[in-house]
């Protein structure tokens, strides 16, 4: 599988004008890869996610193209992608296992999910079995309500809801956000066992937890304000940052070992901006401790490392 | 300064109150002056709910909480007030800390009403002043203004200042940054380890065990209401004891080394009908014996100065530091 | 920050909301009716004033009734009537429902449980039967004592919508932030929690004031009412019990209903306007 975004552009048409949510956003997922989408709330990752799947009012196409194992992906089309949605690209969107509905057992949930799809339940059933299983789930599960199960369990139920048809790329939108640590740890080694076992190619994981994605990704994109800043194997983003947003960012996360009395973490000061009116150029100048003239203009996302890109003119 | 004894909060759930939920069971620690105490549990373990009884928010059923020596239970009226100019919080949600209809400064309009009638005008804005660029705000951005047109990380620091004007002994955080924004956090952060220095106590309340080490002294790990382990920071994050502490300790996604494979506990399904008896880890622990931990309740025991555990099979030994019964 | 600014705030927003205005204008226009009219019509309401079912005319602008009454002269007569109904029915129901619902609600509890044990008591209890068994003691039977009783039996309804949002108000961050400022309840209730559901009052006040018209129009109908005045709703009923539908005698029926319409009408857009002024998420600034 391969997933190829060339410059994609994604507004949302607001009554005061458009908010330019996702700016030329372009990078390559190979076959394989778990990449990490990083970045804090309304940096544009999950507008990136969505356009990817369902791209709808208010969310409106401006420029760009993705290709999927070479075919041009139609995301501004919604009918169009109906051949792709969940068969060829799924989504765990975020706060989904606080959709289930609570009136119904999760077995009848499913087949309603299957029939919608034009796919029959119980041809279905037993690789639905196999998969619960391979989650650690226990066996009655499909006989419960939503309301029987932990955090963990319907988290982990929704990741066979999404992949049950294989789709070449999973993205998972925030799916280890409102877990606690232990069932955490349990849902982001899955998402890697899924990859492991071939039932999904290739993942994006989108979270503003960049720890966990230390643990399970294999490269890492950071986003600021709608634009991409950043995009190297995890190693590299963490030990050798070189955007200046990147650097703040890994610097002022708490580590277990680091005390304020020893070593004073530091933030990044002022607050991202808003993108009814952005500021030209490069997004995170105004916060940038080394922003220079040239940063009024929109900086490129550039190869400066084999496998290691960075949008930054100080770089470059 | 602030002294937990032996409290605990029942609530009758089921449908005609039938069966009853421990949400704090026997829980006792005590916070010093000017210490930060890390109050570290994940959901259900009770942390807010011990948090909200220190606030006089929820009532103790059982055992006392006891400010500088007072049990706090006792008071009413005029003496509640006074509770508050030492003791306030701050929550987890900047946004509905805030009525929304109004603006955000109106909080401190509130407590120049209740605590500072005497001062006007001008002695007020100057007091008002001093205590936001304390917590780094410029009060000409930031006063005047709706809730929702500031963000998450200033309506915390405005609650922070709230509770430095009334030069507060004692602040209760229930997991004030869980809910912002990466970059914003620290800074937040960083403003109460200041505050800390100038006399604070804190009781900081989080799932987030590396928080805990930044900030804290002590810690005091809570599950399911109950305490499995207490004590000098470093020493229950170098060397954590009890099993609970252990799994957190390992379960936290690190910068610096991958996740062990550690014994998988959710395929564990020991039965446990009745929790009052017994250790309340008994059907998730991957150590525990049967016939002693499902009926023996563990107690609090000192394993090496500043360091307790509550687990029937860490016992601690004359000779080496700690050693631990192998099952 | 000084409540006198803030007043200002609010009155700045609310002469720029075109909800308000229109809801406004609508009912001012009916008060205005309802003082000015009976200063302007030639005729008594209850006066013969000339043919019977006759349609509009110069003469009679609203008509004639079967009796030969002028529709114009009872329609602003009725007018006043109505609004008095309205407004102290209405308002005794809101008061009472406003200091019981806040109660139960704030407090729970054992107070919670006696409250609503009367609310649905008085909820339950038969309307008319009671007013038949009061009616033959109280001889004096005016608009204030139709209004009194009015408010004193539908309270309950906005006692339980009041009680609910009060609840569910309670347990919001920022009441406890009230509580931990060393606020009484009395002073949370009124200066945190009511003013959240303002708009909410409101409407529950507009639903009382438009239940209070119609139940004083059945009660008028029935002969249980005030004796000799003439209200919007008497009017109505009156066309209907003498077969205005039938004949055709739209001039009748059609602007007492108009009136009541338009005056709710006019509430509802009020309140909907005041909706955003109160909450300041919803302005369009």
């Amino acid at each position: 599988m391969s997933l190829n975004i060339e410059n994609l552009t994604v507004y949302y048409q607001t009554l005061r004008g458009d908010v330019q949510a996702l700016e030329n956003a372009s990078f390559i997922v190979a076959d394989g890869e778990i990449m990490g989408l990083a970045g804090e709330s309304g940096c544009g990752k999950t507008t990136l996610s969505n356009s990817l799947i369902m791209l709808t009012p208010p969310m409106k196409w401006i420029a760009g193209t993705v290709m999927l194992d070479g075919k041009n992906l139609p995301i501004a089309d919604e009918s169009g992608m109906g051949e792709y949605r969940y068969k060829k690209i799924s989504i765990i969107p975020q706060y989904a296992m606080n959709a289930l509905n609570p009136t119904r057992k999760i077995g009848r949930m499913t087949g309603e999910l299957l029939h919608s799809r034009s796919i029959d339940y119980h041809s279905r059933l037993p690789e639905l079995k196999r998969r619960i299983e391979m989650v650690k789930l226990p066996a009655d599960v499909l006989d419960r309500y939503p309301i029987e199960l932990s955090g963990g369990m319907k988290q982990r139920m929704v990741m066979v809801l999404s992949t049950l048809l294989d789709p070449s790329l999973l993205i998972a939108d925030e799916v280890t956000s409102a877990l606690d640590v232990s069932s955490q740890k349990a849902v982001s080694e899955l998402l890697v066992e899924f990859r492991n076992q071939k039932i999904v190619k290739s993942i994006i994981v989108i979270t503003h937890d960049i720890s966990i994605l230390y643990q399970i990704a294999d490269s890492i994109l950071v986003m600021y304000a709608g634009q991409l800043c950043e995009k190297a194997s995890t190693g590299s983003i963490i030990n050798y940052p070189r955007h200046p947003y990147t650097k703040l960012l890994i610097s002022s996360l708490p580590k277990v070992g680091v005390k304020y009395n020893e070593h004073r973490l530091e933030g990044i000061p002022g607050s991202p901006p808003l993108l009814l009116h952005p500021p030209e150029g490069c997004r995170f100048r105004d916060r940038c401790p080394v922003a220079f003239e040239k940063c009024t203009e929109v900086p490129p996302f550039i190869e400066v490392e084999p496998d290691h890109c960075v949008a930054c003119w100080k770089e470059s | 300064m602030l002294e937990l004894d032996n409290i605990s909060k029942t609530y009758r759930i089921g449908t005609f109150g039938g069966k009853e939920l421990h949400a704090v069971s026997n829980v006792s620690f005590d916070v010093r002056d000017g210490e930060v105490v890390s109050l570290i549990g994940e959901s259900g373990s009770g942390k807010s709910t011990i948090g909200k009884m220190i606030l006089r928010l929820l009532s103790v059923n059982s055992g006392s909480i006891r400010f500088d020596g007072v049990d706090i239970s006792s008071f009413k009226g005029q003496e509640l007030k006074e509770y508050y100019r030492k003791v306030q919080g701050v929550f987890q949600d900047p946004f509905s800390s805030y009525n929304p209809i109004f603006k955000a400064d109106r909080i401190f309009d509130i407590l120049h009403e209740e605590f500072f009638p005497h001062l006007k005008g001008r002695d007020w804005q100057a007091k008002l002043n001093g205590s936001l660029s304390c917590v780094g705000l410029n009060p000409e951005h930031v006063l005047n203004k709706y809730p929702h047109q500031l963000s998450g990380g200033q309506l915390q620091r405005f609650l922070i200042a709230r509770a430095l004007l009334l030069e507060t002994n004692f602040l209760v955080a229930d997991e004030i940054i869980s809910m912002l924004d990466a970059s914003t956090r620290i800074d937040v952060l960083n403003l109460l380890a200041e505050c800390k220095k100038e006399g604070l106590a804190v009781l900081f309340i989080t799932h987030d065990l590396s928080l805990g080490y930044y900030i804290s002294e002590r810690a005091v790990i809570l599950y399911r209401g109950c305490v499995v382990e207490m004590g000098i920071t470093e020493k229950i994050y170098n060397h954590p004891l009890h099993p609970y502490t252990q799994m957190l300790m390992s379960s936290v996604p690190r910068l610096d080394k991958h996740w062990e494979a550690i014994e998988g506990e959710n395929e564990l399904n020991r039965k446990q009908t009745d929790v009052t008896s017994g250790c309340s880890y008994y059907s998730r622990c991957p150590q525990a014996v049967e016939g002693e931990c499902n009926v023996k309740r563990p107690i609090l025991v000192e394993i090496e100065p500043g360091h307790s555990v509550a687990c029937l099979l860490v016992r601690p030994s004359s000779s080496t530091p700690v050693q631990k019964v192998a099952s | 920050m000084t409540t006198a600014r803030k007043k200002n705030e609010f009155l700045y927003f609310a002469f720029r909301n075109i909800k308000l205005k229109i809801g406004l204008a609508v009912v001012l226009f009916f008060v205005l009716l309802a003082i000015i009219g009976p200063m302007i019509t030639k005729f008594e309401p209850t006066q013969t004033a000339g043919a019977p079912n006759t349609p509009p005319s110069p003469v009679y602008w609203f008509g004639t009734t079967t009796f030969g009454e002028d529709v114009f002269s009872q329609f602003v007569h009725g007018l006043s009537s109505t609004f008095e109904v309205g407004i102290i029915g209405g308002g005794i129901a809101t008061i009472l429902g406003m200091i019981i619902g806040f109660a139960a609600g704030y407090r729970g509890g054992i107070l919670d449980e006696i409250l609503n044990i009367l609310t649905n008591v008085i909820l339950t209890i038969p309307v008319l039967a009671l007013l038949v068994v009061i009616s033959a003691y109280v001889k004096v039977r005016g608009v204030m004592i139709e209004s009194l009783f009015i408010g004193i039996t539908t309270w309950p309804w906005a006692a339980r919508a009041i009680r609910a949002q009060t609840f569910s108000l309670r347990t919001r961050d920022f009441v406890d932030m009230a509580r931990m400022s060393g606020e009484r309840s009395a002073k949370i209730v009124f200066s945190e929690i009511a003013p959240n559901m303002a708009s909410y009052l409101f409407m529950t006040f507009i639903l009382m004031f438009g239940g209070a018209i119609l139940s004083a129009a059945t009660l008028d109908f029935l002969g249980l009412g005030p004796t000799q005045v003439i209200s919007l709703g008497t009017m109505m009923n009156l066309a209907v019990a003498w077969s205005a539908l039938i004949l055709k005698m739209w001039w009748w029926f059609i602007p007492p209903g108009v009136g009541i319409t338009a005056i709710v009408g006019g509430l509802y857009i009020m309140n909907v306007g005041l909706d955003e002024v109160f909450n300041p998420k919803l302005r369009e600034m």
